[in-house]
């Protein structure tokens, strides 16, 4: 068979599939050569710990299961943890992918680091906001 | 879930009952040699001949020794561009094709440019149509081939063959066309449509795999490509597939003979098929020419979802289909067609071929499309591109 049974059955009943509101952390990445994207929406709490991850994928199969396996992973995860995920952690639990499918699990993994990307920038930015905030006063 | 629908015809066919009545003699009675001279031989020599007389009748050709029989499509189109272009090396070595063509042709131009040959692949517009003065301005002195497909695999739009022909006669240039998806789809008479070459296969039009012919009109030079048993005329070396022939000789009769009825039931099928799917289904575009194309092949791309995880939805409801998303190909590049289509590449990524077979019933259809709008609404849930904004 093309994809494995767990991938198969994953794919149908995908656990994090969705968006979220109020996700501080929002990733995207989007692979060039078959257009495939995937964004990741996470929320941080104050101990840098993610709570909640869920994803939205326009790709095969092997994305949409690789992204829900990357939420499984991140969540209760701090971020030093989260940014220590490999796309082989998520193969271990999908088990292999078809021939020239591996591009799907590396994405997985790129997508963590664009969605903690996303959150360091938003707390710069607030950071400089607070910043300008008590100069005026 | 038994249910069963296969809509993928456009890439094979099941074996119609008469084609294998046709062949089941020829594995076990009347086996023998095509080449012997003795009894057993003689038959298999007659059995070759019938299948040959058929389709020199189904496409209208003068002579039955005009028929190659080869392993295949792929085949008969390597035949037919490495043969001629060897052939005429002297006269030049220019060749013209278009960029939507079936990769037996498109691989075959590859490998004669790396021999010093000169290919232009011609774009084509946005319904997937080579346009005339493209090729009228693409001819050279030099330019001693020009193949062009009859009736595309993937989007269905029929070429304009008869004039694309006579374009070629004014310039004294020779004609190939890849008529596999052709057959039974259009009608073929490659003496009124002054077809010098064509390609055909038995395993689109209900024959078996494995087994294809080359028409050449007689006066054109080849070269063979396999060298051996001086078989076909020294042309195609290799012990003959004699209840493949068989087989192809009948599925070509059948089709060529039952186009007109065949075409109708197909066109019912797919207005019946864009009716409902426009019923139940928003933001899609049909793919390919709106009139000028093969009754039996609808290519579909669904806004924001991708092809593979349509096309896997859908065959866990029993429904096979293709795609032509860059995620089933092995190269991982999209379709060559729809690119030189011009589609956007997320567009393409979401194409879905369906390619009907005279088998559906109207249920099927139902069925089909209902499932189709779930796998749909499924996967646009979770899709971060929103359809409706494409």
């Amino acid at each position: 068979m093309y994809y494995n049974r767990y991938i198969m059955e994953r794919f149908q009943y995908p656990t994090n599939a969705g968006g979220m509101h109020g996700a501080n952390a929002i990733g995207e990445v989007v692979k060039d050569n078959c257009t495939d994207l995937t964004r990741l929406y996470l929320k941080i709490n104050d101990k840098n710990v993610i709570e909640n991850a869920k994803f939205k994928t326009f790709g095969c199969c092997a994305s949409i299961v690789s992204a829900d396996v990357t939420c499984d992973l991140v969540k209760g995860k701090t971020i030093e943890e989260a940014l220590s995920i490999s796309n082989q952690d998520v193969i271990n639990i999908i088990g292999e992918l078809p021939d020239k499918k591996a591009y799907c699990s590396v994405m997985a993994e790129e997508t963590i680091q664009s969605a903690i990307d996303d959150f360091y920038k938003r707390k710069e930015k607030e950071a400089k906001k607070a910043l300008k905030e008590t100069n005026i006063d | 879930m038994d249910r069963k629908i296969y809509l993928d015809n456009a890439s094979t066919t099941y074996v119609s009952q008469e084609v294998l009545n046709e062949m089941m003699p020829c594995f076990n009675v009347l086996y023998g040699n095509a080449g012997s001279i003795h009894s057993f031989g003689r038959t298999a020599m007659s059995i070759v001949d019938k299948a040959r007389d058929r389709i020199r009748e189904g496409i209208n050709a003068q002579k039955s020794t005009e028929i190659y029989f080869t392993s295949g499509g792929t085949e008969a189109d390597n035949l037919a561009i490495l043969g001629v272009a060897h052939a005429y090396a002297e006269k030049g070595k220019h060749i013209i094709t278009s960029q939507i063509e079936h990769h037996a042709v498109l691989n075959a131009c590859k490998q004669l440019e790396k021999e010093g040959y000169e290919v232009t692949y011609l774009p084509v517009d946005k319904s997937g149509l080579v346009s005339l003065p493209d090729l009228l301005h693409s001819i050279r002195k030099d330019t001693i081939l020009i193949s062009i497909m009859s009736v595309n695999n993937e989007v269905g739009t029929i070429q304009n063959i008869k004039s694309i022909a006579k374009i070629a006669h004014d310039y004294g240039i020779f004609f190939h066309t890849d008529a596999v998806q052709a057959i039974g789809q259009v009608k073929i008479d490659v003496q009124d449509m002054e077809i010098d070459l064509l390609s055909l296969s038995a395993h689109k039009i209900h024959g078996p795999k494995g087994v294809g012919a080359l028409y050449v009109k007689s006066g054109i030079k080849f070269e063979p490509i396999t060298y051996g048993g001086n078989q076909e005329r020294n042309m195609r070396s290799g012990t003959e597939n004699v209840p493949g022939i068989a087989g192809l000789g009948k599925a070509v009769e059948l089709a060529t003979k039952n186009y007109i009825i065949t075409n109708r039931k197909l066109k019912i099928i797919r207005d019946y098929f864009l009716e409902k799917l426009a019923e139940k289904v928003e933001y899609y575009q049909i793919n390919g020419h709106p009139y000028q194309k093969s009754n039996a092949i609808v290519n579909i791309s669904f806004y924001g979802i991708e092809g593979e995880a349509l096309l896997m939805l859908l065959d866990l409801s029993g429904i096979c289909v293709s795609t032509g998303s860059a995620c089933t190909s092995k190269s991982l590049l999209p379709s060559h067609v729809l690119e030189a289509m011009h589609l956007p590449k997320d567009i393409a990524q979401g194409s879905i071929r369906f390619s009907f077979g005279t088998n559906i019933s109207k249920a099927d259809v139902d069925y089909v499309v209902e499932e189709l709008a779930k796998a749909v609404a499924k996967l646009r849930a979770i899709s971060p591109i929103q359809a409706g904004r494409i």
